[in-house]
């Protein structure tokens, strides 16, 4: 078992990639704590893969240091870097059986036969691939081969863990499992771990911070509620969700947060201070809106009409246009979208002051 | 041809006229050459007894077979290290490796024996050389014997080595070297513990590749070995043209025959005949 002060903690400066005239990759500067489970989230294209790739050491920045517990380790070959790294495809030695992929980054490190044969049998038993040590990568399921990749990748202690969208290849119910598995890993071993991937709901579950890229950018970093329930702008709120926007017209500041007119009723806001401008866009997660027959005075709540439902199991979405004609998503209770559909005429969106947000007006 | 013919019949039509081909230029003759070893001088199995007795026909069989283990090492080693340029070199290094593995399929087989030839003869360009910066004093003698065949005959067979080793590199997932130098294992290590060892049916098929063709060879050890170093091909001829003994020299015809038959088996067994391309 691993201290937890020997996970490494990494700082990145100005790191920025160009391959020809493609800029992957453009002044990020990053800290990455030690022991945390930081996820790079964004679309294919996004960078984040080139990052992962920059600290593993297979890929060289054109610019900017990468340091990591202090020492600059940009010009340190990947080799040297002690960076364990678990791919998407999981890449295993396929000449080899379980038990000698597990082995080989100690074997490369020189241990003796005794110590290996030790850790080996632990982190099988670890990873609960107890029965296949015997076995060829090929004669395993996908997601025995991922235990497989990740028992490889930790079992010579890093201190940090790379993880390159590993769960790409697993059905849904694997995924779940395996993502249980992997926060189970981090908390036992007390490593740093980096997780790239594409899904923002996997992103917000595991992760103790997201760093969501676009376009080569870092547009924000912070802890998953952070992100989701305030995003720095439009990407960033589009992508780890869905949500609503309805333009916001006479901003001004008020103590701790801002009012304005939405569609000609006074809305005000909580906690989000108002550095945007007279016009901004207000912003509303689906499963912070409700549906009321009125609204009282005082109360955040614009008028519209319910035009579509899809049912959902536990709940319903409900898609309604506004008197101004802005189309709105809501998630309600089944029966009450039911009602709202049969009145077939007006009903009232509401939402508490503090879960609405402003974002700048028309630019990202 | 999907709807007009069915895709086994479509299949059967294109090879038809292969099949007839290698049936009546080679299959049938194969036949004649078959009865022959049992009917000539007299029928019976008198050519195969003589075979097993033969000292001549069984040293030639024994060099045979050595010449062909060792050109196969040293042809599958060089090809390795040249496709290993051509595959993953940089796009330079790949023009130039490319070209190395085309140009000597331009070339006939007799030119390049002849080639060899004044490059390796006592008064060649080599001999000559060493001796003038010194290093010798009497020629080397480097042609007319088993070591001309030997180089000659791999740099004939390099470049068929070549094509089952590129297809193996080139179906290996490069993450997975990414993985073992990410994991701490130095280059060269990672070379030899996981390349090598993934490019395994590539080595096997190109090494049974170039033991098939040596076995055969008849221009090349005929020329560079000036008749001191007789292969098996070149002694079946001797039987055939000159001697002539017809009956022995189609039983030596046959035994390789099968001999090398055997081989192919061994060899589809254990590659897939699409790692051979």
């Amino acid at each position: 078992m691993q201290q937890p002060g020997r996970a490494a903690e990494i700082k990145a400066i100005g790191i920025g990639k160009s391959f020809g005239s493609f800029r992957a990759l453009d002044n990020l500067t990053l800290d990455i704590g030690r022991g945390e489970f930081l996820t790079l989230l964004g679309p294919s294209g996004s960078g984040k893969t080139t990052f992962l790739m920059i600290l593993a050491g297979f890929v060289q920045p054109t610019e900017g240091r990468l340091f990591s517990d202090g020492a600059d380790i940009t010009d340190r070959p990947a080799e040297q870097r002690a960076a364990g790294m678990v791919f998407q495809g999981y890449a295993l030695f396929p000449h080899m059986s379980v038990e000698a992929n597990i082995a080989f980054p100690l074997k490369v490190r020189k241990k003796s036969a005794t110590e290996i044969k030790k850790r080996v049998g632990e982190m099988i038993e670890r990873v609960g691939l107890i029965g296949h040590e015997k076995k060829l990568p090929s004669q395993l399921s996908g997601g025995q081969q991922q235990r497989v990749a990740l028992a490889r990748a930790l079992v010579f202690e890093p201190g940090v863990l790379l993880l390159d969208e590993p769960f790409s290849a697993l059905d849904k119910s694997l995924r779940g499992q395996m993502q249980a598995e992997m926060k189970r890993l981090h908390q036992e071993t007390g490593t740093t771990f980096v997780f790239v991937t594409h899904d923002q709901s996997e992103a917000l579950a595991l992760s103790s911070r997201v760093a969501i890229f676009n376009h080569g950018k870092l547009l924000q970093v912070g802890a998953p509620d952070e992100v989701y329930d305030r995003p720095a702008n439009r990407f960033v709120a589009e992508f780890l969700g869905e949500i609503n926007m309805l333009p916001l017209k006479g901003v001004r500041s008020a103590d701790d947060g801002a009012t304005g007119l939405c569609e000609d009723r006074a809305v005000s806001l909580r906690g989000n201070p108002a550095t945007v401008g007279a016009n901004a866009i207000l912003a509303i997660r689906p499963e912070h809106m409700s549906i009321t027959r009125e609204a009282a005075a005082g109360e955040n709540g614009i008028a519209a009409t319910a035009i579509a439902s899809t049912y959902l199991g536990a709940a319903t979405k409900l898609d309604l246009t506004t008197r101004q004609g802005a189309k709105v998503t809501v998630s309600v209770p089944n029966e009450i979208a039911a009602a709202a559909l049969s009145k077939g005429n007006s009903v009232w969106l509401t939402w508490p002051a503090e879960k609405g947000f402003l974002l700048p007006d028309g630019g990202q | 041809m999907r709807g007009v013919l069915s895709d086994r019949m479509g299949a059967a039509l294109l090879m038809a006229p292969l099949l007839l081909f290698l049936g009546l230029a080679y299959a049938w003759p194969f036949l004649g050459v078959v009865k022959w070893s049992f009917t000539l001088p007299t029928p019976g199995l008198g050519q195969y007894k003589a075979l097993l007795t033969d000292d001549l026909v069984q040293s030639v069989f024994i060099r045979t077979l050595r010449i062909a283990a060792i050109v196969t090492v040293v042809s599958v080693a060089a090809a390795y290290a040249i496709t290993v340029v051509w595959v993953r070199g940089s796009p330079a290094q790949r023009l130039i490796a490319e070209f190395c593995i085309l140009v000597p399929f331009w070339i006939s087989v007799l030119t390049r024996a002849f080639g060899w030839v004044a490059l390796l003869s006592n008064r060649g360009l080599i001999n000559t050389w060493l001796q003038s910066i010194g290093f010798i004093s009497e020629p080397l003698t480097l042609v007319r014997n088993e070591f001309g065949v030997i180089v000659g005959m791999t740099h004939f067979l390099i470049p068929f080595a070549v094509f089952p080793l590129a297809s193996a590199m080139r179906s290996l997932d490069d993450r997975v070297l990414l993985a073992a130098r990410g994991l701490g294992s130095s280059r060269m290590r990672t070379f030899w513990t996981v390349f090598v060892p993934m490019t395994r049916s590539g080595i096997i098929g190109s090494a049974m590749i170039v033991f098939v063709f040596s076995l055969g060879f008849f221009v090349t050890p005929a020329i560079l070995g000036g008749g001191r170093s007789v292969m098996i091909a070149e002694l079946i001829y001797l039987r055939i043209f000159q001697s002539p003994d017809w009956g022995l020299g189609a039983a030596i015809s046959v035994v390789l025959v099968l001999f090398v038959g055997a081989l192919m088996a061994l060899l589809f067994r254990y590659v897939r005949p699409k790692q051979l391309i």
